[in-house]
């Protein structure tokens, strides 16, 4: 089987509202061990050798992240578990939160350790409201165990209900928000580690990278290290959707290959394309789905959208588009005019009004966009556009006017 | 919003009082706005800068219960039409608007993160999955 269960190994066993039913399991046994036992360098240095990468897309070294913000000097620190998960096609998040809020707490008091943070936040993103309550109750039993009051500091857990956008799962932006302005990212360097929320330094990161740490803390970096390929260690968590028979969250030792994945658990059948890591995702034709899902390859956040031959592949590129064109916070120009002229031209193509100079302006706009857009949202949402124009170029000449 | 206890450093700022605002209100009334341009001792343009950046501070009356309709590629792929369809004709209205009798507003929305179950909607903080035309009265019955 290559399904493996890790990071989603409590969840529908234990009970989400009953944090008994996590310590039954061992739960927060990872945490004493921790703390007294590991000093903070040595917890960062266990984290490094896993070799663990950020699980929201953007495949960050956790444990560096980790030192910059220990290295920091700040009067005191922060960490952020960020669940604004907001990429299309993406449910994972929400599904660990769901069956196993625990283990992300866990993992936000090691990473306290680690850092030295005092504080933290769990923020949601606005559409979550119907979880905030477990996670707060959540929070609050663990408060009430004392399970956070370690040696010496002990961590308060603030649970947050964002209000913004897509754009808010981006970590300066989603900063912004919580500081009570416009979300919209901020220029960097500094980076979070250094100056994050309120100029204090930082570590924040995806709610699956941090249901890892307990994980590795309990068991050690070697074996996690014994999982998955050289460049991308452990296991990932994929939502899987569109044209599939089994859609849901599966997650898989690194380096399985996306066939396993769509066919055989997702039941896919008469495949045409996969995007993989949401609306800017690559594409990934049905001849290519052998290969090994890893930060080598194509991996992303863990969207993963199935479509079958019976699609138009203008016609989901448009509608990818339009996501983009409103979800732009529209801060910089290239990001925020690209997608709007970008969404106009695919209308116009799938349309049956578009012309041959037009697929030559999707190739100028998305090399502009991805080289001078100032954050992810404007410099990833060509990426589908190019993947398409490159394995089905035929099916947009069909749409062209001669 | 601050759903836990609270942090003496965020919780007076400028976007959890507009929601507080909102909250009292259903939406940012201007007098509300200028209210807290003044109270704060800055420009009513920095209030407006930051309400007009998030969706969910409309500065408009919205209906009692806010329907957000899932119109992304994953629900799409999964009919979503004849349901958004359903609900407009059930509704009367159309999206971006609110019934006359001030019970129900409808939007189409961006990947609301239950692709597992689409095609999906919002009502208010409960989603509602797997849906048809037929589950689209039932349920919207149950908030009449």
């Amino acid at each position: 089987m290559p399904q493996k269960s890790l990071v989603l190994r409590n969840c529908g066993v234990i009970d989400p509202q009953d944090v008994d039913s996590y310590l039954a399991r061992g739960g927060f046994g990872a945490l004493r061990r921790v703390q007294p036992g590991m000093t903070p360098a040595r917890v960062i240095e266990e984290v490094k050798r896993s070799g663990l990468r950020g699980r929201g897309g953007g495949g960050f070294p956790t444990g560096l992240k980790w030192e910059q913000t220990a290295r920091s000097p700040g009067e005191r620190k922060y960490i952020i578990c960020n669940a604004s998960e907001g990429e299309v096609g993406a449910f994972k998040d929400r599904y660990i939160l769901e069956k196993d809020p625990f283990m992300v707490i866990e993992g936000m008091a090691i990473a306290a350790h680690a850092v030295g943070a005092t504080k933290a936040y769990i923020y949601l993103r606005s559409e979550y409201g119907h979880i905030a309550g477990l996670l707060m109750n959540a929070v609050s039993q663990v408060e009430q165990k004392g399970l956070l009051d370690g040696c010496g500091q002990s961590l308060d857990i603030e649970v947050w209900l964002g209000t913004g956008g897509y754009v808010c799962g981006e970590e300066t932006a989603l900063m912004e928000s919580l500081e009570g302005r416009r979300g919209e990212p901020r220029a960097r360097p500094p980076f979070p580690p250094s100056q994050g929320l309120l100029g204090f330094p930082t570590a924040i990161n995806n709610v699956e990278t941090l249901m890892n740490v307990p994980w590795i803390a309990a068991n050690g970096a070697d074996g996690f290290c014994s999982l998955g390929t050289s460049q991308s260690r452990g296991t990932k968590v994929f939502s899987v959707s569109g044209d599939v028979e089994r859609p849901g969250v599966y997650e898989l030792e690194m380096g399985t290959s996306l066939r396993e994945l769509v066919e055989e658990l997702a039941l896919a059948g008469d495949v045409k394309m996969v995007q993989v890591g949401g609306a800017s995702g690559r594409i990934v034709p049905a001849d290519k789905m052998d290969v090994r899902l890893s930060y080598e390859t194509v991996l992303g956040a863990g969207p993963v959208i199935v479509f079958d031959r019976s699609r138009d592949v203008v016609d989901i590129m448009y509608r990818t588009m339009e996501f983009f064109a409103e979800e732009s916070c529209g801060k910089c120009a290239p990001c925020r005019e690209g997608t709007q002229a970008m969404m106009e031209t695919l209308g116009r193509i799938a349309d049956g009004r578009g012309v041959r100079k037009d697929l030559k302006a999707l190739e100028q706009l998305s090399n502009a966009m991805m080289l001078t857009s100032s954050c992810g949202l404007g410099q990833a949402a060509p990426v589908p556009i190019i993947d398409s124009l490159r394995y089905f170029g035929e099916e947009y000449d069909a749409h062209i006017r001669p | 919003m601050l759903a836990g206890r609270n942090d003496a450093r965020l919780e007076k700022n400028l976007l959890v009082l507009l929601e507080r605002t909102r909250d009292v209100y259903g939406y940012i009334p201007e007098h509300a706005l200028t209210g807290l341009a003044d109270q704060l001792g800055i420009r009513a343009v920095d209030v407006y800068a930051i309400a007009t950046f998030y969706r969910a501070l409309p500065l408009k009356p919205t209906g009692k219960h806010v329907i957000k309709v899932c119109r992304s590629v994953p629900c799409y792929l999964k009919h979503n039409r004849p349901v958004i369809d359903a609900v407009e004709r059930e509704l009367g209205i159309s999206p971006g608007h609110t019934g006359d009798d001030g019970l129900f507003s409808l939007e189409l929305v961006n990947c609301i993160g239950a692709c597992d179950k689409a095609p999906a909607m919002m009502i208010d903080d409960d989603v509602f999955g797997d849906l048809t035309p037929e589950k689209v009265t039932e349920i919207l019955g149950r908030y009449r």
